[in-house]
C-alpha cells in the first residue's frame, strides 16, 4: 500500500476544482496555484521514480476493495518514467503560458490541471475500463485547451479531433466489452493470467478486441492511416497547450505497448493476432514517411513541427514492434528526447513566430535582436530531432537501429531493411526540411546575405517581455545534451523499465500481494467469490 | 431475445455508422448518438442476458452481473456528456466557419 501514488492524481484534481470555483482570482494567483501544483506534481513523480528505481512496484487499492473487483493504481518504472516526464513538459507549459496565453480565454488553469490529471490516470491506472475513463477526463480538457484562444482554425481542428475521439471512444469501450464477456476480468495484472488459459472461442473474441483497441490506441497515436486529427490540431493549438500535447501521442504508444504485452500472453496461434507485429511495423515505416514528407512539404514552422512528432512516433512503434527488451530500452531512451524536444521546438517556433506579421510562415522574416538567442536554440533544437551527434536523437535512433537488426533472427529478414530505409531516409528529409526553415526564418536576411545582429533597444524590450516562454524553450530543448551527457544512468535506467515492463512479473506480483487493510472487506469479499 | 438484442444493436451501429460518413456536423453527431446507444447496450450484454435477476449478490438467488451495469451507466454518463459538447461545438463550428460541412475551408490562414 502507498499513499504516494495517490499524489498525482489528488493534487491536480482539487486544485483543478479549485480553480474552476475560483475562475474570477486574479491572474497571478491562478498561475501560482497552477504552477504550484505542476511543482508537487514534479516532486511526487520524482518521489515515484526513485521508489521504482530501488526495484519496488507501488500500488494501491482505491476504497480498500480487493484487487480485481476494485479500483486500483499501479507505478512500475514504465509509469513513472512516463509521470516525470508529464510533469516536466507540464511545468514548462505553464511557465511558457504565464506570458499572457492564459489570459485569452477563460478556465486555462483549470483545464490544464484536469489534463493533466487525466494524463497521471492514464499512465497509474491497473485497470481497463478506469483507462478508458482517464482518457475521457484528459480528451474532454485537451479539448477545451485546444478551442483556447479562439479562432476558426482552431474550431476547425478541434471539431475533427472530437469526432474522431469519439469514435475512437466507441471502439475502445465495445473491445472492453468483449474482453470482459471472455474473461471475467478487467484488471490488467489479473488479465495477464487469463489471457494465458482461454478456450478457443474465447481467445477469438480476445484477439477481436484487442485489434480493435490496437486501432484505438494507434489513433491515440496518430500511426499513418488515423493520423488526421494531428496535425490540424497541433498546428492549431496555442504554444504552451501545444508543449503539453507532446505527451498525449505517447498516452497512445504506453498504451499500446501495455496491450501488445498483454496480448502477447493469448499466443501468436491467434489467426486474429497473429500478423500483428507485421502490420504495426508496416504502419511504423508509412507513418515515418508519411511525416517525413510532410515536413518538407510544410509551409510553416508549425505544422512542421507537427510532422515531426509523427515521425518520432513512427520511429518509437518501430521499435515496439520489435519486443526484445534492447529495442524497449532503446524505444524508451528515445521517447524521452522527442517528447523534450518536439515540446521546446513548439515554444521556440511560437516565439520565432512572435515578431513576424505572417505568423511562422517560411517567409524571410524582418531581422530582430531574438535571432541572436533564438538562432542558436533553433540549431540545438534541429540537431537533437535529426539525430545527428553528438546530441540524444543521434543515441537514441542508432540504439533503435541497432536492435531492429538485432531481432532479424526473430522477426524475418524483411522488416528491419524497411525500418533502417525509412529512419535512414526520414533522418535525410528532415534535415533538409529543418536546414530551409532555419536558413529562411533566421538567417537569411532581406536581400540574400546573412543577417547582420544589431541590438536595438526596441525588439530587446519585446524580448524581454516573455521571459517565461523563453525559459521554457531553453529549459526543454537542453534536455538533449543533458540526456546525451547522462546517457550512462539513463540507458540503464530505460533497459532495466523494459525488462520489467516485458517481463509483467513484477506487476503481477505486486498486485497479487494487494490485500484490503481492513478485516471487514476482506470478509465482504468472500461473498464476491462465484 | 438475443436475436432481437443483436439486431437491435447492429442496426444502431449501421445507421451510426452511415450518418457519421456524412459531410454535415449535425448528421454526425446524429451518427455519434446512435453509436454511442449501441455501445452502451453491447457493454450491458457483455454480462449476459437475464430476465428477472436483480444484480445484488448474496441472496441465495441466481443473480445478474453487476459490472457491466456499472460500466454502462459510467458510458452512458460520459457518452452524454460528450454528446452535448460535441452538439455545442458543431454550432460554434457553424457560426465560425460559416459552413456546417466537417471540412470548412473558411479560416485556415488565421491565427
Amino acid at each position: 500500500m502507498s499513499t504516494l501514488v495517490l499524489v498525482p492524481l489528488l493534487v491536480p484534481l482539487s486544485l483543478g476544482a479549485l480553480l474552476l470555483l475560483g475562475s474570477r482570482l486574479p491572474i497571478g494567483l491562478q498561475r501560482a496555484i497552477g504552477l504550484g501544483g505542476g511543482l508537487i506534481f514534479l516532486a511526487a513523480a520524482l518521489g515515484l521514480l526513485v521508489q521504482s528505481i530501488q526495484g519496488s512496484v507501488a500500488a494501491t487499492l482505491i476504497g480498500d476493495w480487493p484487487a480485481p473487483y476494485g479500483i486500483l493504481l499501479v507505478c512500475d518504472r514504465l509509469s513513472a518514467l512516463m509521470l516525470t516526464l508529464t510533469a516536466l513538459l507540464a511545468c514548462a507549459s505553464l511557465l511558457s503560458a504565464t506570458d499572457g496565453t492564459d489570459t485569452r480565454g477563460r478556465h486555462f488553469h483549470a483545464l490544464f490541471q484536469f489534463q493533466v490529471f487525466g494524463l497521471a490516470g492514464a499512465f497509474l491506472t491497473g485497470d481497463l475500463f478506469n483507462l478508458f475513463v482517464f482518457f475521457e477526463v484528459l480528451l474532454i480538457a485537451s479539448y477545451g485547451l485546444l478551442l483556447h484562444g479562439g479562432g476558426a482554425a482552431r474550431t476547425r481542428a478541434t471539431l475533427l479531433y472530437v469526432v474522431l475521439n469519439l469514435v475512437g471512444s466507441s471502439l475502445f469501450l465495445m473491445a472492453t466489452a468483449m474482453i470482459y464477456a471472455a474473461t471475467g476480468s478487467l484488471n490488467m495484472a489479473h488479465l495477464a493470467g487469463e489471457f494465458a488459459g482461454l478456450e478457443p472461442t474465447d481467445a477469438a473474441l480476445v484477439g477481436v478486441a484487442g485489434m480493435l483497441l490496437v486501432t484505438v490506441f494507434a489513433m491515440k497515436a496518430a500511426l499513418l492511416p488515423l493520423h488526421a486529427w494531428m496535425v490540424p490540431a497541433y498546428a492549431a493549438a496555442t504554444a504552451p497547450v501545444a508543449v503539453l500535447f507532446a505527451i498525449l501521442t505517447k498516452v497512445g504508444v504506453y498504451a499500446l505497448l501495455r496491450l501488445l504485452i498483454l496480448l502477447a500472453d493469448v499466443g501468436p496461434d491467434q489467426p486474429m493476432l497473429a500478423p500483428l507485429e507485421l502490420i504495426l511495423s508496416l504502419a511504423a515505416v508509412l507513418t515515418i514517411a508519411a511525416g517525413s514528407l510532410g515536413v518538407v512539404a510544410s509551409a510553416r514552422l508549425r505544422p512542421m513541427i507537427a510532422y515531426l512528432v509523427m515521425v518520432s512516433v513512427g520511429t518509437l512503434l518501430a521499435g515496439i514492434a520489435v519486443g526484445t527488451s534492447d529495442g524497449l530500452g532503446a524505444t524508451l531512451y528515445y521517447l524521452i528526447h522527442t517528447t523534450l524536444t518536439t515540446g521546446g521546438l513548439f515554444l521556440l517556433a511560437d516565439l520565432v513566430a512572435a515578431g513576424r506579421v505572417q505568423g511562422g510562415r517560411l517567409l524571410i522574416g524582418d531581422q530582430r535582436q531574438s535571432t541572436r538567442v533564438l538562432a542558436p536554440l533553433f540549431l540545438l533544437g534541429a540537431l537533437a530531432v535529426v539525430g545527428l551527434p553528438p546530441l540524444s536523437g543521434f543515441l537514441g535512433k542508432v540504439w533503435i537501429l541497432d536492435a531492429v537488426k538485432a531481432a532479424a533472427p526473430v522477426s524475418g529478414p524483411v522488416v528491419w531493411p524497411w525500418v533502417w530505409g525509412a529512419v535512414l531516409g526520414s533522418s535525410l528529409l528532415v534535415l533538409l526540411g529543418l536546414s530551409r526553415a532555419g536558413v529562411l526564418l533566421l538567417w537569411r536576411g532581406r536581400d540574400g546575405e546573412p543577417a547582420r545582429l544589431t541590438v536595438s533597444p526596441r525588439s530587446a524590450a519585446a524580448d524581454r517581455s516573455r521571459p517565461g516562454a523563453l525559459a521554457a524553450t531553453i529549459g526543454l530543448l537542453t534536455a538533449s545534451p543533458l540526456l546525451m551527457l547522462f546517457a550512462g544512468p539513463l540507458t540503464a535506467y530505460t533497459l532495466a523499465t523494459a525488462d520489467q515492463t516485458l517481463d509483467n512479473n513484477d506487476y503481477v506480483a505486486a498486485v497479487a500481494a494487494l490485500v484490503p487493510t481492513s478485516e471487514a472487506v476482506s470478509a465482504r469479499s468472500g461473498g464476491l467469490q462465484p | 431475445m438475443e436475436w432481437l438484442f443483436a439486431v437491435s444493436i447492429g442496426l444502431l451501429t449501421g445507421c451510426g455508422v452511415y450518418l457519421l460518413l456524412r459531410a454535415r456536423s449535425f448528421s454526425v453527431v446524429l451518427g455519434l448518438l446512435l453509436l454511442s446507444h449501441a455501445v452502451n447496450l453491447f457493454v450491458f450484454a457483455a454480462g449476459g442476458l437475464s430476465v428477472n435477476q436483480a444484480p445484488l449478490i448474496g441472496r441465495g438467488s441466481p443473480y445478474a452481473d453487476p459490472l457491466p451495469q456499472a460500466l454502462a451507466l459510467t458510458a452512458i454518463v460520459i457518452g452524454f456528456a460528450m454528446i452535448a459538447f460535441v452538439l455545442m461545438l458543431a454550432l460554434r463550428a457553424l457560426n465560425d466557419l460559416g459552413s456546417d460541412r466537417v471540412d470548412a475551408r473558411r479560416g485556415d490562414e488565421e491565427q
